[in-house]
Parts: structure tokens; C-alpha cells; sequence
């Protein structure tokens, strides 16, 4: 009974696998196929054309460098307001802490689309009452798309970093206190080499969030455009398979990271089993 | 509060408030409230604004319920406005994907959770990540790919003989939302799979081991013991799942047929080529109301808190 559940979930996992991954591959390949459509059906022969298309697009380019520099600015925002958050949210408790912390995911719940148009309705209105309708920073445009992506990927600072507050001791501030440090010390020396994972961890997923967002941008941008807005005007416009090319190399690179990853907690799983057997050997000897 | 200026001092634990003050105030409750006045106000050319028409109004919200149109639901013809019409397809269907993922996503966090060898864990996890990390725009081309008329799945039934013409997947089959469904399912099962397999993992296994000696049978070890633990993963799956559905622009958009209408479109109507603002402001103001019902809903259902929906 045991096996044949086990059997059939890996049997289970592997269709899984399969469902998630198939579809992928055939936007792969497609990138290698000499036709005019992006198809893998009617195979009309291999070519590296559409690679080179790619290479001399100068709009995707344009976008991957504002996708690489919004996002560079969504976690010079987003990181030390959650974090903050965080910090804050540790200290306070009851009421105050519940509606806070309503307030500062209810974004991650609310569908895009409204964060971006909320944002570019405020803004808008900022301007027209400061009689500054003209001005290009309460208009449309990237730094409103940065603005609407800080208010919801802080949320998901600030959980990390609030999860990672759960195991610091706050014995260690007071006695940095009494030794004599100033507040700054204790949180440049105390508080924050504790949460460094959680903010590496958490710059990580602020950075790939932002170049994923769709929603917010679409309704914050106004001409300039960022990576997946571009690959979803492509795929309106009617498509080359240019962006099979691109799709290919995203899935490359991903494919790298996690392979490089793996490898990583593998080498240290290694380690880490060496050494458990390094000690077993060592008691076993001092029983003897 | 008193602890904050204790450990670091005035200077820091202003910094630290106004940080919070301007996430809180300028980057979600004065948009938000921006767009709730918005909404009450005509669109008006730039020269018009502040002008005599420019007064409080509900003609934006009464848009919702023009142009009625014939339709049927389940084969009972009805005749409503087209956006209602629209706005009650989306959450039929945003419901029906989040059933379909947690179908789906269920057994899948049971085994990871339970069954797989503890060892094996981590790769598998990375296995199952890999395609989350492709972003959403290229997960909807590539079943905009496979669902083309001349695409691939139709190459591949014909060659195993299973029909002979090829079918219009974009068009569906049994409603003009199929495609949709199809790919928001992929799209977002994910999102199911890992609350669910969080919870789950937290289960003692000794329980599931007791209910199995005392002779349950295994559905009801799932019913009675696993998925009543489960339930704030399910919850948390549930109402990511049904956000990112019923707020989902790109996939409707590469995917779905001319006869499938998905709310997000409308509003995106409205505020980029209509340029009306307002309008667009009323629409996703409806919207949002919705989602927050939503929420409570579910917390309700599950009998959860927001800090268990939201990690």
C-alpha cells in the first residue's frame, strides 16, 4: 500500500512536471524554426535567425535596460521600507498592529490593475492641485510604474524580514545599550547582520517581482516600456519568432541559475553529511 | 512604541515612521482614495476641469449597466448589460480556475509533503520553481503557441488520428472561455501548490499514521485529519489564485477569443483608449469591492485570519 502511493505520486509529480514544462520547451524550440510564425508544427528547417533579429532590436534592448532599472529602484525603495515596516510592526502589538498590518498587505491581495490606476489617478491629481499639470513626475511614466510596484513588493520585504525578527534576541540590543553603544550601532552592528539573509533574500524577490510585473506597469507606463509589456505588445501585434528567441535565452538563463543553485546545496549538503559522520566517528572512538 | 525609542533613539525611530507613514499614506491609501473620488466626477477635457460641469456625479458607475445585450447562461437566455455580463463571466470562471488549481495542486502538495523522500525534497522543489520564474507574458505565449489553429496540439491529434480537422482552441469548445481557463490554470497552480504543501508539512505525521491503525479508509484520513490542517494553505491558495485570475489582463488578452470578455480588458478599455479616466476609475473601484468581499468571504469560509492568507 505504502509503495503503491508512493509509486503513483511520483508517478503524479512526473505528469506534473511534464504539464509544466512541455508547453515551455515548445516555445524553445520554436525559436529555431525557420518560419515566419512562431510554430514548432510545420518544422521548416533549423536557423539562428531569429537570434540575430533579436540581437538588432534596439526596443527590446531599450526595454530590458528600463526592466534592469526600475527594478534597481523598486529595491533601493522597497527594501528598506519593509524593512522598516518590519521593525516597526515587531514592536508594537494589539489594534494597532492588526490594522497596520491589514493596511500593508491588503496590496498584495488588491489585483494590479488598481494599484496602477489608483497611482496614476493620485499623482494626476497631486499635480493638478499644485497647478503643475505639465510636470513630467506627476504624469505617466516609469517612476509612477516604480512607485505602484514599491506599494505591494514592500509587503513581501517586510513579511521576510518580520519572519526573520521572530528568532533575534532582543537581549543582544540591551546589552550593546548598556556597554555603552549609541542607537546607531546597535542597528548597524546588532540589529541588521541578523537580518541580512532576509534582506539578500528579500532584494532577490523585490527584484525579480518587479521585472515580472505586468499589471502596474501597463497602466503606469506611458511610452517607455519594459521588458514583459514589450513581449505582450509583440504578442499583440502579431508575432515573429524573435520572441521565442528571447524566450529561449530567459529560460537558458533561468535554467543556469537554478543548475548553479543546485549544485551549490549540494556541495554544502555534502560537507554538511562529512562532517555528522566526522563526528559519530569521533565519539564512537571516545566511548572506546 | 516606548521599546522602538529605547533601542534607537529619536533620530532613528523617526526615520523609521516616516518610512511607514509614506508607504501607508502615499503609496496606498491616498491612491486608493484618490481613485474613490475620481470615480465620482465626469471626464472632462483639461479646459472644462474645475468648470461648471465639473460636480459630483454617478453617471460613471450607471456606464456599468448600459447597453444591454442578449446572452445566455447554461441555456437560459437572459438580456443584461454587457459589462455586467462580462463582470459576472470573470468571477464564474476566476472561481472556476481556482477550483481547477486546487484539484491539481492538492495531491501534489500531499506527496511532496508526506510521501516523497525527505532527501529529495529540495530538488524537486527547484524542479517545480523553474517555470515560475518565466514570467507570465512568456507562460501565456507559449500556450498562444500551442493553441493556434495551426499549432502544434492540433498537429499532434491529427497525427494520432483523433480528429480530422483541427480544432479552434481560442474559440473553445465548450464555452468561448476555455482557452482562459486552460492557461490561467497553468499560469497560476503554482500559486495553490506551496501554501497548500507548507501546510500540509507542518501536519505530525504520527496523526496521519493513528487515523490510518484505527482503520480509517484513506479519503477520510484526507477529509477528516489532512485538509482540516491544511485549511489556511487552502485558503491562501484560494484567494491568490482567484486575485490573480480575476485580475489577470495579459493572459485574457493573448489567449482568449474575440467572444471572451474578461473584466480587466474592460477597465483597460476604458482608461487607455477611451482615455476616460473617471470611468476607468468607477470600474476598478467595483472591482476592488468585489475582491475585498472575496477576501472576507473566504476568511470566513476557511475561518482564518489575513496574517494566514497573506505570507
Amino acid at each position: 500500500m505504502i509503495r503503491n502511493r508512493a509509486f503513483l505520486g511520483q508517478l503524479y509529480f512526473t505528469l506534473f512536471i511534464l504539464y509544466l514544462l512541455v508547453p515551455l520547451v515548445v516555445m524553445a524550440g520554436a525559436a529555431f524554426n525557420d518560419s515566419k510564425l512562431p510554430t514548432v508544427a510545420p518544422w521548416k528547417g533549423f536557423t539562428w535567425r531569429w537570434f540575430g533579429e533579436l540581437w538588432a532590436d534596439e526596443v527590446m534592448w531599450g526595454a530590458f535596460l528600463n526592466s534592469i532599472l526600475v527594478a534597481l529602484a523598486v529595491v533601493a525603495l522597497a527594501v528598506p521600507i519593509g524593512t522598516a515596516a518590519a521593525i516597526v510592526l515587531n514592536s508594537i502589538s494589539g489594534k494597532v498592529r492588526a490594522t497596520l498590518y491589514g493596511f500593508m498587505v491588503a496590496p498584495v491581495l488588491a489585483p494590479g490593475l488598481v494599484i496602477g490606476i489608483s497611482t496614476v489617478l493620485f499623482w494626476n491629481q497631486l499635480g493638478h492641485t499644485f497647478g503643475a499639470d505639465e510636470f513630467f513626475f506627476f504624469g505617466r511614466g516609469l517612476h509612477l510604474a516604480t512607485l505602484g510596484q514599491v506599494s505591494y513588493i514592500a509587503a513581501y520585504v517586510m513579511l521576510l524580514v518580520l519572519a526573520r525578527l521572530q528568532s533575534f534576541d532582543p537581549g543582544l540590543e540591551e546589552a550593546a545599550l548598556d556597554l555603552g553603544a549609541n542607537h546607531g550601532q546597535v542597528l548597524r552592528r546588532i540589529l541588521l547582520p541578523h537580518l541580512y539573509p532576509a534582506i539578500a533574500a528579500s532584494a532577490a524577490i523585490a527584484f525579480f517581482q518587479s521585472i515580472e510585473n505586468f499589471n502596474v506597469t501597463l497602466f503606469t507606463k506611458a511610452n517607455d516600456t519594459t521588458l514583459t509589456v514589450y513581449v505582450f505588445s509583440q504578442v499583440r501585434a502579431g508575432i515573429t519568432p524573435k520572441i521565442n528567441a528571447l524566450a529561449f535565452l530567459l529560460i537558458l538563463l533561468t535554467l543556469i541559475l537554478a543548475l548553479v543553485y543546485e549544485m551549490n546545496r549540494q556541495r554544502k549538503a555534502k560537507i554538511e553529511a562529512a562532517r555528522e559522520a566526522e563526528a559519530r566517528r569521533a565519539e564512537e572512538a571516545m566511548l572506546l | 512604541m516606548q521599546d522602538l525609542l529605547r533601542r534607537y533613539g529619536t533620530g532613528l525611530t523617526t526615520i523609521f515612521c516616516l518610512m511607514v507613514a509614506f508607504w501607508i499614506l502615499v503609496l496606498i491609501v491616498l491612491p486608493n482614495f484618490s481613485m474613490l473620488f475620481e470615480s465620482f466626477f465626469p471626464y472632462l477635457p483639461v479646459s472644462e476641469l474645475d468648470g461648471p460641469k465639473d460636480v459630483f456625479t454617478l453617471q460613471n458607475y450607471e456606464k456599468v449597466l448600459a447597453n444591454p445585450i442578449e446572452t445566455n447562461w447554461f441555456g437560459i437566455p437572459i438580456t443584461i448589460p454587457i459589462h455586467v455580463s462580462t463582470f459576472v463571466d470573470t468571477v464564474f470562471f476566476s472561481a472556476l480556475v481556482t477550483f481547477m488549481t486546487l484539484v491539481l495542486a492538492y495531491p501534489l502538495a500531499y506527496f511532496l509533503a508526506k510521501v516523497a523522500s525527505p532527501k529529495s525534497i529540495p530538488t524537486l522543489l527547484l524542479l517545480l520553481f523553474i517555470p515560475m520564474w518565466v514570467s507570465e507574458a512568456l507562460r501565456a505565449f507559449a500556450w498562444y503557441i500551442i493553441l493556434t489553429f495551426n499549432g502544434p496540439l492540433n498537429a499532434l491529434l491529427k497525427g494520432l488520428g483523433l480528429i480530422d480537422q483541427g480544432i479552434r482552441w481560442q474559440n473553445g469548445i465548450f464555452t468561448s472561455y476555455d482557452a482562459i481557463v486552460i492557461v490561467l490554470t497553468y499560469c497560476y497552480v503554482l500559486f495553490m501548490l506551496f501554501p497548500i504543501y507548507t501546510a500540509i508539512t507542518s501536519l505530525d505525521t504520527n496523526q496521519i499514521e493513528a487515523a490510518e491503525d484505527l482503520g480509517s479508509p484513506w479519503w477520510r484520513t484526507h477529509w477528516r485529519v489532512i485538509i482540516p490542517h491544511a485549511k489556511p494553505g487552502i485558503a491562501s491558495g484560494c484567494v491568490m489564485v482567484f486575485m490573480l485570475s480575476a485580475g489577470s489582463l495579459l493572459v485574457p488578452t493573448v489567449v482568449g477569443s474575440t467572444k471572451a470578455n474578461w473584466f480587466p480588458q474592460t477597465i483597460y478599455t476604458w482608461f487607455n483608449d477611451a482615455l476616460d479616466w473617471n470611468t476607468g476609475a468607477a470600474y476598478s473601484m467595483i472591482f476592488l469591492l468585489v475582491c475585498i468581499m472575496f477576501v472576507i468571504l473566504a476568511m470566513r469560509v476557511f475561518k482564518v485570519k489575513l496574517s494566514d492568507i497573506a505570507k
